[in-house]
């Protein structure tokens, strides 16, 4: 096996499992997922294992030449990602098995869509044009949409069509950049990109109407308010998926034509504002999810929060030193894949929590703690690294994050992630203060362990991440385009 | 190639080439619909206005492909391949739009409902 | 990979591996849980004593691998950190057994010594930690660990209890993460180490150094419950007993005020915060929290709150003693971390047992309860009165060398402070004794639980208590053995100090 048959593989498994999961009928279908699902992982991870022993590696498929044809990269901060998405869809998957059964018409339409799903993250991970994301940008929101509206109540129809319509001009936003970006360089592969972008006014003009339409499609503040819906009203799967893997798509092409390509083009007090953005994102997110009666908005909201740190990326690496850049790459990467995995954690536990009490009210959950304590310990330890606090893949984040800061001297930005991490303890910990209460208890429906064993997994991966941390940041560096770094240790001044 | 019209030569020749009358027009459509997008609350006409905004973009993208040199043929196909994209974006929107309405919502979203 | 690795690792394990299989085990095999749960201590105690042993013999013990770039994960065994361990895996065993018998009929047992073993882990991760990233993560992991601890009740107060615990000790984490996270990007990932590691950064940085010292201190602090820091201490008193007694004398407290040592020891050196003139602001928050604490100790009605006021004030008899410059002053802290746990713990016990057997909770409900509960009364006179600092108690022996510490370092105003704090404690103490000894029993206990039982109380509960105030007398009185928790401070102390 080489990259050669590897890379291409990870986009033609999903996309014929997807066809696959439409001809099929049902008895056939889990089977058939489950074989597409062992097929993926397997392929992300020897991919992975090949770029990790033997370097960045690329394929063009059909043999068609860069301009016309469509080159796909791989390299280390890719295979972690494609690493992340396998990890997690292995589990979404596992776990939808047994909680789809709950949901037999949503179970026909979820499979199809999954694939296409992890099709579109696959593309996105792989692309190395900025036309190859916006396709795969699209195919992502719609295949995202069609999930938020499986349960075709008017609530999720409502959110689906708000999330399409944002979604729509996000993407028409990212579009008409790179229009603009051909116009000026005739070129939009990344690596040729990267040499030839200079700081000229189409440039900035292209470089900010992108970074518009992925701020919507990030649901950064202020363009979140179709995020909480859609991902509160979807079930539990679904919302793991969209809130561990979806929005940090967007994200990362964000990051990356900014660090990537754009790093002359910066206009001055770009990377404040979007830090500024940030900030609000995590004050903002943290109060309503404060405020939230319900446990899935709760959860929702507390997504707007995190994806705040997200944008701390750009005011901590640009135009900052080597250091400190370098640091805060390090950070991001390492907070969007814990946030991916607690997340999902908390999402498919909350799900669990829900489907036993029938409600989603948060005080619905009083004393749950004696009848469910797995799944309430999945969402304990997801929330420990969302909380930030050690051992995890939430602390290292932040570790690295503040590290970044005081190397840059930025200060400011120390006190964001610290309030944000006590802001996060304050509206988690409300689930715990609801489950320990004695005393009046709501019948339970019985829930398969599978359930709680597929958190916990993904939570358990959370905080192992405190643990193992290195292994994603050294397979990270590997050919990496982004931020080199100067120092083998990073801490040393 | 915004860069080459601004240079002296192209300049006092010929102002307005095609290149950038399509993205004049284009931006122009782009704008409108882009108020059509936000002013709107029908969701109906917002998908509309998504499309017409769509139509705007190509335009800039067809535009940037009339050059001296000839037709260039990677904007052509960016643009056939948007035009698939905008088709199944809306076929989507509108079916989602029409269980919307079966399932009793009404033709705005509940927070432009006054 | 050999012994020296494995052993940290292996104390770590015997409370972290039984706390995932109580968590996993059914609620109703109370038998199981209660013999893996003694079996683990024990085993605790004894790869403790093993580690203590090779320390003695100059052995080293460490577990280290990368966590971060530039970072190591560290536990590591020296003589600092063995004072600590051994005080914890003897705590945790008598504190078990009483838990056992506290918990006899309550429901959610498997959630409570999970989380109480979870919290030992914690505890003894603290103690083991060989650089300050290291102690932060145990640091928090015990915060998360006895939160559910102090919410076991599941009633509105302890909910609220709850809160303000979590409010208080996770905004002290996060200002000790600051901390930590500057000190870092100064002088990099420095591992603890005999007389401190900071000596040689250049005069400059001193002025940031001491804000250094000041955020780490003060995250610590809330733990330490040092004086304006101490407010989630008495409200954490809704806890069951067993909880009260290892927040008090093992985990929480003692690990703020363990952290302060190590801080001042290793991190800095005590020559070195002499130097930077940190050592006396901090003696005079110490001397506040002893003098505060015992006031608000004397003005309590109920007898858990005014025992949590008096864990305020004797807590910070180890902040002062690293606070005194000089090995008198330094031993006189270190033999207090483990004399205040032990006595501590055996008064937190009497209580539990007051307030099990007669529902006894107000101070003044004891009046004669030293007929119907004579050995736990007697357990509670030995602790009282090591608390007041009489000899041959434990007690005595700190004092005695706080005392000459501070004739040592030349601050007489401390000898003052601890007269005075030796007097309120008795001005609080011995009301009690009065009241349990020679007043005669006014009225019906409150709430008789075993009446005709063999013992005075449940045997569970009663032999912890009365062992650890045999432990509170023999340390006293036994000082000057070469095992004796004084030895092995001033071993300790001698190191400390540059030659």
């Amino acid at each position: 096996m080489t990259t050669l048959t590897l890379i291409p593989a990870l986009l033609l498994i999903p996309l014929v499992f997807a066809i696959l999961s439409l001809l099929v009928t049902r008895p056939w279908r889990n089977a058939f997922a489950l074989l597409g699902i062992a097929l993926q992982a397997v392929a992300a991870l020897s991919l992975s294992w090949v770029i990790f022993t033997e370097g960045a590696s690329s394929t063009a498929l059909g043999n068609w030449a860069v301009p016309l044809g469509i080159l796909l990269v791989a390299d280390g901060l890719t295979v972690t990602l494609l690493t992340l998405t396998a990890f997690i869809a292995v589990i979404c998957a596992l776990y939808a098995f047994f909680y789809l059964r709950a949901y037999p018409r949503e179970e026909r339409y979820f499979w199809p869509l999954f694939w296409f799903l992890l099709a579109a993250l696959n593309g996105i991970w792989l692309a190395d044009d900025l036309f190859n994301l916006y396709v795969g940008l699209e195919l992502l929101g719609l295949a995202a949409v069609g999930m938020v509206a499986l349960q075709a109540t008017q609530q999720s129809l409502a959110a689906a069509l708000r999330y399409l319509l944002a979604a729509l001009f996000g993407s028409l936003m990212y579009l008409l950049g790179v229009a603009l970006l051909y116009g000026s360089y005739g070129t939009l592969a990344m690596g040729q990109l990267s040499d030839l972008m200079v700081g000229d006014l189409t440039t900035q003009i292209a470089l900010l109407l992108m970074t518009l339409g992925l701020l919507i499609k990030t649901a950064c503040f202020p363009f979140h308010y179709w995020l909480p819906p859609a991902h509160g009203g979807a079930l539990a799967p679904v919302s793991a998926l969209l809130s561990a893997l979806v929005v940090k798509s967007s994200f990362y092409i964000l990051a990356r034509i900014w660090l990537d390509l754009g790093t002359l083009a910066v206009p001055i007090g770009l990377p404040e504002v979007l830090g500024l953005l940030g900030t609000c994102a995590i004050l903002y997110g943290a109060w309503r999810a404060y405020t939230a009666s319900e446990i899935k908005m709760l959860v929702a909201w507390s997504t707007v929060a995190q994806l705040g740190y997200l944008l701390l990326l750009f005011p901590l690496a640009l135009n900052t030193t080597e250091a400190a850049a370098h640091l805060a790459w390090q950070g991001t990467l390492m907070h969007l894949l814990a946030h991916g995995f607690a997340k999902g954690a908390m999402f498919l536990a909350v799900g669990t929590l829900v489907l036993a009490a029938r409600s989603t009210q948060l005080s619905d959950l009083a004393g749950i703690s004696r009848k469910l304590p797995m799944a309430l310990f999945a969402y304990g330890l997801a929330a420990v690294s969302l909380m930030g606090l050690p051992p995890s893949g939430g602390f290292s984040a932040k570790w690295l994050l503040i590290q970044s800061a005081l190397h840059s001297g930025q200060w400011v930005w120390i006190i964001v992630i610290s309030v944000g991490s006590l802001l996060s303890a304050a509206y988690l910990f409300r689930v715990f203060s609801v489950s320990f209460v004695e005393g009046k208890q709501r019948e339970l429906q019985p829930t398969h362990p599978m359930l709680d064993v597929t958190a916990l997994t993904l939570a358990l991966i959370a905080i192992a991440l405190g643990f193992f941390g290195m292994i994603p940041l050294s397979l990270m560096e590997l050919g990496t385009p982004l931020p080199e770094s100067p120092l083998p240790t990073g801490g040393q001044p | 190639m915004t860069t080459e019209l601004f240079t002296t030569e192209l300049f006092a020749t010929e102002l307005f080439t095609t290149e950038l009358w399509f993205a004049l027009i284009g931006a122009l459509i782009i704008g409108i619909s882009t108020i059509g997008f936000f002013g709107a609350t029908h969701i109906l006409k917002r998908i509309m206005a998504f499309n017409l905004m769509g139509s705007g973009v190509f335009l800039i993208m067809v535009g940037l492909a009339q050059h001296d040199r000839g037709v260039d043929p990677v904007p052509q196909a960016l643009v056939l391949t948007g035009i698939v994209v905008a088709v199944s974006a809306t076929a989507l929107a509108l079916i989602i739009f029409r269980r919307y309405i079966a399932s009793g919502g009404q033709s705005k979203l509940p927070e432009h409902r006054s | 990979m050999n012994l020296s690795f494995w052993m940290p690792v292996a104390v770590l394990a015997t409370s972290l591996v039984t706390a995932m299989i109580i968590f996993l085990l059914p609620e109703r095999r109370h038998t199981l849980r209660g013999t893996l749960n003694l079996i683990a201590a024990i085993v605790k105690i004894g790869l403790v004593a093993f580690m203590i042993f090779g320390v003695m013999q100059q052995q080293s013990f460490e577990t280290r691998f990368a966590l971060l770039p530039g970072i190591d994960f560290v536990l590591r065994a020296d003589a600092m950190s063995m004072l600590f361990a051994g005080l914890s895996s003897v705590l945790w065993l008598f504190t078990t057994i009483y838990a056992i018998g506290y918990l006899e009929h309550a429901p959610n047992r498997s959630r409570f010594f999970g989380f109480f073993s979870l919290c030992v882990a914690s505890t003894m991760g603290i103690a083991l930690a060989g650089n300050l990233f290291t102690f932060l993560i145990f640091f928090e992991m015990l915060t998360l660990s006895t939160y559910p601890l102090v919410v076991h009740r599941g009633t509105k107060a302890s909910l609220q209890a709850g809160r303000t615990y979590l409010r208080y000790t996770l905004v002290g984490g996060a200002v000790l993460l600051v901390g930590i996270a500057l000190l870092h990007s100064m002088v990099g990932s420095l591992d603890f180490a005999e007389t401190g590691t900071l000596r040689d950064v250049p005069s400059e940085q001193h002025g940031l150094l001491i804000i250094i010292f000041i955020l780490l201190i003060t995250g610590l602090g809330v733990k330490a419950a040092l004086v304006p820091l101490h407010g989630w201490l008495p409200i954490a008193m809704v806890a069951p007993a067993p909880v009260s007694a290892l927040l008090h004398a093992v985990a929480v407290v003692k690990a703020g005020a363990f952290g302060i040592v190590r801080v001042v020891y290793n991190v800095y050196g005590i020559e070195f915060s002499a130097q930077l003139g940190v050592l006396i602001p901090l003696a005079a928050v110490a001397a506040v929290t002893i003098l505060w604490g015992s006031f608000q100790a004397l003005r309590q009605s109920g007898l858990k709150r005014r025992l949590a006021y008096s864990t305020v004030s004797q807590v910070s008899y180890i902040v002062l003693g690293s606070a005194l410059f000089g090995p008198l002053g330094t031993i006189g802290g270190l033999v207090h971390l483990l004399h205040q746990g032990i006595m501590k713990v055996t008064l937190f016990f009497c209580a539990g047992n007051y307030a099990e057997t007669l529902g006894i909770h107000k101070i003044k409900e004891l009046d004669g309860a030293g007929q119907r509960m004579p050995l736990t009364s007697i357990a509670f006179t030995i602790g009282a009165l090591g608390m007041i600092g009489l000899p041959p108690t434990a007690g005595f022996i700190s004092k005695w060398y706080l005392g000459l510490g501070a004739l040592d370092s030349g601050l007489v105003w401390v000898l003052g402070v601890l007269i005075l704090s030796s007097l309120l404690n008795a001005a609080y103490f011995l009301p009690i004794l009065y009241r349990l000894w020679f007043k005669p029993v006014t009225s019906a206990w409150p709430d008789e639980q075993i009446k005709a039982a063999r013992f005075e109380t449940d045997p569970w509960l009663l032999f912890p208590t009365v062992a650890t105030a045999v432990f509170t007398i023999g340390t006293g009185i036994l000082a000057a053995s070469p095992l004796s928790p004084l030895s092995w401070a001033s071993l300790i102390a001698i190191r400390e100090y540059l030659p």
